[in-house]
């Protein structure tokens, strides 16, 4: 068990960017850079470990009940 | 409707208080109103009460889920002020500034507006001179604004820490004396009130969980009582701006996160006005019952939860005793959070929708309980109008597609990261 106050967020881990090299819409970085589902429920989001090793790691968390359910090397991919 | 009154009140003391009228009724939904306000907080209240009022449109209905006040405008800590300096939002808070002033008179109810004054602590140098640059663009919008120095400072609030080896001191200070605080339970009461006497429906206990749209046009409401047809739709729902969206197949630019705040032990008057730390994000007033109401961050990471966490609370109050050194020997009374629409630029959505007859309320982020007066104004006039007025303007929904952001504190929903 580590503390929370080690942990820092990094928000939703479902954003992608665009691809690179290629055209990109507004719609697409509006997406990106702004819109957010932000439900009640299982979220899949990003920490850092920050003081700590300051990996960071993708965690499933409820964000009513913070039971969390799953967690994630940063590079591994999300299953949905 | 009965007037609350010195006289009325000496009427009824004699029949005990038994005679009074209800404030509002309980009224069985109709099977189809001109407008459904989804929400009742201060904003969707306050919407119906100027939908009737400014726009003689009565046949309305308030559809909440819970009981009217139970959301964020009962768990606010009530600081109204319009210190900004953006235009946009200078103009919109402004033109609120001067309904709060009116509003006991207007509602007939005490909502105990108190114009006890703002003051902004500054730390540094560089703090000053934005605040100066902040209380002049204030002033050119018609706001009052004073820049303090370390003196004037010390003389308003002699309790907070002026001692030599801090690690934030106090520089001075930008005070808007016109701000302060207000009742807010007598806000959500007093607007449902006059909408229910002008025969708005004010149904509680009753959940939206759908909607009836078809040909890019809404037609009404799903909720857990029957289905309600309606030609407008007003979305007032704060923290839960981002489930109806869902039902809505919209993606909005917000996040819902917790907010926290809590009260002391009541204690002598001590503080006259509101106080916030430069340094962090740390606030506190007194109330007129003598407690301490303080809060700051929020927790930080997405939260439907209605209840915070400790360590947030702890770097909160640390803020606080390191401005105030006081604050360490009392007691804390209660603590509460609440869930927050947090936009991505800090400000506000009052817009249509590319659904015809849906509008949209949201992003209040921590500011939205001074708002309630000029959003419900803003908001009726456009869904009454079907178009924005130029107070609202600014607070359009594609302003992050086009990139007009109005980032007053360039934060969003990151304010972790000041
Ligand atoms: C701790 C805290 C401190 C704050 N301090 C300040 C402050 O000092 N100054 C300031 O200006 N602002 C402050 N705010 C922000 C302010 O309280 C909010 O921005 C504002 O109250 C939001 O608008 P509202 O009153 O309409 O929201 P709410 O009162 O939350 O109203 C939304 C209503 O919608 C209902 N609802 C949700 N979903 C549905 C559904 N599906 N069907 C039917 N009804 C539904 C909810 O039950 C709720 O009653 C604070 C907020 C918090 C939590």
């Amino acid at each position: 068990m580590r503390s929370q106050n080690e942990f820092s967020y990094g928000g939703d881990a479902t954003v992608k960017r665009p691809d690179l090299n290629k055209e990109i819409s507004d719609q697409e970085w509006d997406n990106f850079v702004y819109n957010r589902k932000s439900l009640r429920g299982k979220h899949w989001e990003l920490w850092q470990h920050i003081s700590g090793c300051r990996q960071w790691i993708k965690v499933e968390r409820d964000t009513a009940t913070h039971e969390i359910f799953m967690t994630l090397k940063a590079n591994e991919e999300i299953s949905l | 409707m009965q007037k609350y009154s010195i006289f009325n009140l000496v009427k009824n003391a004699f029949a005990n208080h038994q005679n009074w009228d209800l404030a509002w009724k309980d009224p069985t939904p109709k099977k189809e109103y001109d407008v459904v306000i989804i929400g009742g907080g201060g904003h969707g209240l306050a919407t119906a009460y100027y939908l009737a009022k400014e726009h003689n449109i009565t046949n309305v209905a308030i559809i909440e889920k819970g009981w009217i006040g139970g959301g964020n405008v009962g768990r606010n800590t009530t600081i109204i002020r319009s210190n900004y300096m953006h235009d946009d939002n200078a103009l919109f808070s402004e033109f609120g500034m001067d309904l709060w002033r009116k509003m006991s008179q207007d509602l007939n109810y005490n909502v105990m507006f108190s114009p006890r004054g703002i003051i902004n602590l500054a730390h540094s140098d560089a703090q000053m001179n934005v605040y100066a640059r902040r209380g002049n663009s204030m002033r050119l919008n018609g706001i009052d604004a004073v820049l303090l120095n370390r003196e004037q400072v010390r003389e308003i609030i002699p309790m907070a820490d002026f001692s030599e080896n801090v690690r934030f001191p106090i520089f001075g200070g930008l005070m808007q004396p016109s701000a302060g605080t207000a009742r807010h339970d007598a806000v959500a009461w007093g607007y449902a009130r006059q909408a229910d006497s002008m025969g708005v429906d004010i149904i509680q206990n009753c959940e939206v969980i759908g909607f009836d749209i078809s040909g890019g046009k809404i037609n009404g409401v799903r909720t857990s009582r029957g289905d309600i047809k309606a030609k407008k739709i007003g979305l007032c729902v704060a923290g839960s701006t981002n489930v109806l969206a869902e039902k809505l197949n919209m993606t909005l630019p917000i996040e819902t996160h917790l907010l926290q705040a809590c009260v002391s032990e009541p204690v002598k008057p001590v503080l006259d006005g509101v106080v916030t730390f430069g340094a962090g994000h740390f606030y506190i007033s007194q109330s007129d019952k003598g407690e301490m109401v303080m809060g700051g961050d929020l927790d930080g990471y997405n939260s439907y939860a209605q209840r915070g966490n400790l360590p947030t609370l702890q770097h909160v109050l640390t803020e606080g005793i390191a401005m105030m050194p006081f604050l360490s020997k009392l007691k804390m009374l209660r603590t509460w959070g609440g869930i927050m629409d947090m936009s991505m630029d800090g400000s506000p959505i009052i817009d249509k929708t590319h659904i015809e007859g849906l509008y949209l309320n949201c992003g209040w982020c921590y500011g939205g309980f001074k708002a309630t007066p000029a959003s419900g104004w803003t908001f009726a006039h456009t869904i009454a109008q079907d178009r924005v007025h130029e107070l609202n303007s600014g607070y359009s929904l594609n302003r992050f597609n086009t990139g007009h952001l109005l980032d007053e504190k360039g934060l969003g929903t990151k304010t972790w990261i000041s």
